[in-house]
C-alpha cells in the first residue's frame, strides 16, 4: 500500500524533478550538456525516460527483511546462558517501516505448509508440520490432550471384594485402563440420561484366587465384555409385577454385538495390565459401566499417551572446525549430532549429520568461550516435529485428523454465535 | 457474547464460554496477522469459569466482522492442513508399500 502511494505521487511530480533527484550522475552530465546549447533535444529524451521509470526498479525497495531481523523472525538462537529471539512476532504490521507485510495471507499458507511423517505404527507417530504458526500447532496438542474423547470406566459396581486392594483404588485402577473401541459409536451420556445401549459399555470381572493355591495376578484379560448389558438386578419392590423381567442397572433394548461393528470386533479393553493380586480365597466380584468422555473432566478419557512437539533444531558451524577440535567436538556431543568428514591431504573436518537427534543440551558450547563463536545451535520456529502416542482406542493419525475437526467445529460455534 | 460495542462498533471485547487458551490464542495468532486490527488479546478472567474474554481493536471495521473473518480463516487453514495431513499419511503408506516389495525381491 504504501510503495503504491509513493509511486503515484512520484508519478504527479515534474519528472524533471524526479529524475535529477534519482541519478544525480546523470543530471550533472545533463547540466553541462545544458551548458553547452544541446538542450532542447535532450530535454525530450529526458523526459521519456522519466516517464518509463518505475519506482519498482529502484534496487533499495525492499522486497524482504534484512538478514539479521529475518533471522531473528523465523529463529531461536540457543546461547549458552539463555535462548534468545523466543518470541513469535504475530502483528500484522510489524515490519511496515521496512516495506515488508506480515499479514496472514491464506493461500501463502497454502502453498508453504507441508507436513511429512517421519514415523507411523499402529499406536505412535511422528510427524513434521512445516510452516504453521505454533499457536495454531499448540491448539492441536491440547486438543488431542484433553479435547478428543474416548471410553473409560466411570462406575464400578462392586458385589464382593476381599483382596488388599480397596474398592475406590480398585475403581480408580480400572477407569484407567484404556477400552478399545471407536468413542465416535457412541453419545455422551448426561446426568439425566439411562444407560443403554448407545452410551455405556459393561463389562464383569469375577475372579476368585483358590484356596491352597498361589497367589493370583488379576490381569484385564479377565474383564469380560457384557454386550447385553448389566447382569446386577436392581432391587425392585417387592408388590411389582414379579412375571416381567428383572430390571438390571442398565436399560439395553438391543445386544451390542448385534451391530456389525462390534459383531466381528468384540469391545476388549486393553490386554495384560495387572489390576489387582489376589491371596488364597480372596474375591473380587463386580461390573465396571465405560462412558464416554474427555480429557478435560479427567485424565482417563485422554486418548493419547502423551502429544507433544519441538522445534526443530538447526546446528550451524560458524568456522570450520578441523583435526583435534573436530574429534573433542564429535565427542562432546551425547546424541552424536557431528560427524568427521576427511577433506583430503589427511586433514579432518567436522559436519553437521544429525541436526534431529539435538536435546538442546548445549555441551558442544561448554568446551571453552571460543565454542559459542564456532557452533551456533538455534530452533526454526515454524517447523514442529510432533509426536502422538496413542492408548490404543483409535490410531494415531486418526486422533490428529479427529483434533483437527474440533478446532474447526470451534471456529464455525464461534462464526454462527457471531452471525 | 459482546461487550462494550454499543457506541464504536470498531473496538469491542467478545466474551466466549466453554473455551480456553486452545481456541482463544489460536484465534489471537490470526487475529493479530490480520491487517484491520490494531490490538488483540485475550484474557481467562478466573480459572475455575470456563469462559476467555477476547479483545479486539481495529482501524475502523466492525470487531465482530473481523473475528468473524479470523475463524472463518483458522478453518480454511485447519481445512488444508487435514487435506495435507491425509495425504501426507497416504503417501507415506504407499512409499512403505513399496519399501516392503522391494526387500521381498532382494531375498
Amino acid at each position: 500500500m504504501r510503495l503504491i502511494l509513493l509511486h503515484s505521487y512520484i508519478k504527479t511530480l515534474n519528472p524533471e524533478f524526479i529524475h535529477s533527484h534519482l541519478f544525480t550522475k546523470n543530471s550533472v552530465i545533463l547540466t553541462e550538456a545544458k551548458q553547452l546549447g544541446m538542450a532542447e533535444r535532450e530535454e525530450t529524451e529526458k523526459k521519456k525516460e522519466a516517464e518509463s521509470f518505475s519506482i519498482w526498479d529502484l534496487p533499495d525497495v525492499p522486497q524482504k527483511l534484512p538478514p539479521h531481523i529475518e533471522f531473528q523472525r523465523t529463529r531461536v538462537q540457543c546461547n549458552l546462558d539463555a535462548p534468545i529471539h523466543t518470541e513469535n512476532v504475530m502483528y500484522s504490521g510489524a515490519y511496515a517501516s521496512m516495506g515488508v507485510d506480515n499479514s496472514l495471507q491464506l493461500d501463502h499458507f497454502c502453498n508453504n505448509f507441508r507436513v511429512e511423517v517421519i514415523r507411523l505404527t499402529k499406536d505412535d507417530m511422528e510427524f513434521d508440520l512445516i510452516g504453521i504458526d505454533a499457536a495454531i500447532a499448540n491448539a492441536f496438542r491440547r486438543i488431542l490432550i484433553a479435547e478428543l474423547p474416548t471410553m473409560a470406566i466411570e462406575k464400578v459396581l462392586i458385589a464382593n471384594n476381599t483382596s488388599v486392594i480397596q474398592d475406590e483404588v480398585l475403581a480408580h485402577r480400572l477407569g484407567l485402563i484404556p477400552i478399545i473401541v471407536d468413542p465416535r459409536l457412541f453419545e455422551y451420556m448426561s446426568e439425566n440420561d439411562t444407560s443403554n445401549e448407545k452410551n455405556t459399555i459393561v463389562f464383569k470381572l469375577h475372579v476368585l484366587c483358590e484356596r491352597g493355591g498361589p497367589r493370583l495376578t488379576v490381569k484385564t484379560n479377565e474383564l469380560k465384555w457384557l454386550p447385553n448389558g448389566s447382569e446386577l438386578p436392581l432391587e425392585t419392590k417387592p408388590d411389582s409385577n414379579p412375571s416381567s423381567k428383572p430390571r438390571t442397572y442398565t436399560s439395553f433394548s438391543s445386544s451390542q454385538d448385534l451391530l456389525p461393528e462390534f459383531s466381528n470386533n468384540p469391545i476388549r479393553p486393553m490386554l495384560d495390565i495387572t489390576i489387582a493380586r489376589l491371596g488364597p480365597g480372596q474375591e473380587i466380584e463386580l461390573e465396571a459401566h465405560a462412558v464416554k468422555g474427555i480429557g478435560k473432566t479427567h485424565a482417563k478419557w485422554s486418548p493419547v499417551a502423551t502429544a507433544w512437539y519441538r522445534m526443530l533444531p538447526e546446528i550451524v558451524l560458524l568456522e570450520d572446525v578441523e583435526d583435534e577440535d573436530a574429534e573433542k567436538l564429535v565427542k562432546t556431543c551425547p546424541v552424536n549430532v557431528f560427524d568427521i568428514e576427511d577433506i583430503g591431504s589427511g586433514k579432518k573436518r567436522a559436519t553437521v549429520a544429525r541436526p534431529r537427534a539435538c536435546t538442546l543440551c548445549r555441551e558442544c558450547l561448554r568446551c571453552g568461550e571460543e565454542w559459542e563463536k564456532r557452533v551456533s545451535i538455534r530452533r526454526v520456529k515454524d517447523h514442529f516435529i510432533f509426536t502422538i502416542e496413542s492408548t490404543g482406542a483409535l490410531s494415531p493419525e486418526t486422533l490428529f485428523t479427529e483434533a483437527v475437526k474440533i478446532l474447526e467445529d470451534k471456529c464455525e460455534r464461534v462464526i454462527t454465535e457471531l452471525s | 457474547m459482546e461487550h462494550g460495542a454499543f457506541g464504536d462498533q470498531s473496538n469491542a471485547t467478545f466474551s466466549l464460554t466453554e473455551e480456553d487458551h486452545t481456541l482463544a490464542n489460536a484465534v489471537r495468532c490470526t487475529l493479530n496477522q490480520d491487517p484491520r486490527v490494531t490490538f488483540c488479546g485475550y484474557s481467562i478472567p478466573h480459572p475455575s469459569d470456563a469462559r476467555v474474554n477476547i479483545r479486539v481493536q481495529t482501524t475502523g471495521d466492525p470487531a465482530r466482522e473481523v473475528l468473524k473473518d479470523s475463524c472463518q480463516e483458522l478453518m480454511l487453514m485447519c481445512r488444508h492442513v487435514r487435506s495435507t495431513f491425509a495425504k501426507a499419511v497416504d503417501d507415506f503408506r504407499t512409499s512403505e508399500k513399496v519399501q516392503a516389495m522391494k526387500i521381498d525381491s532382494k531375498e
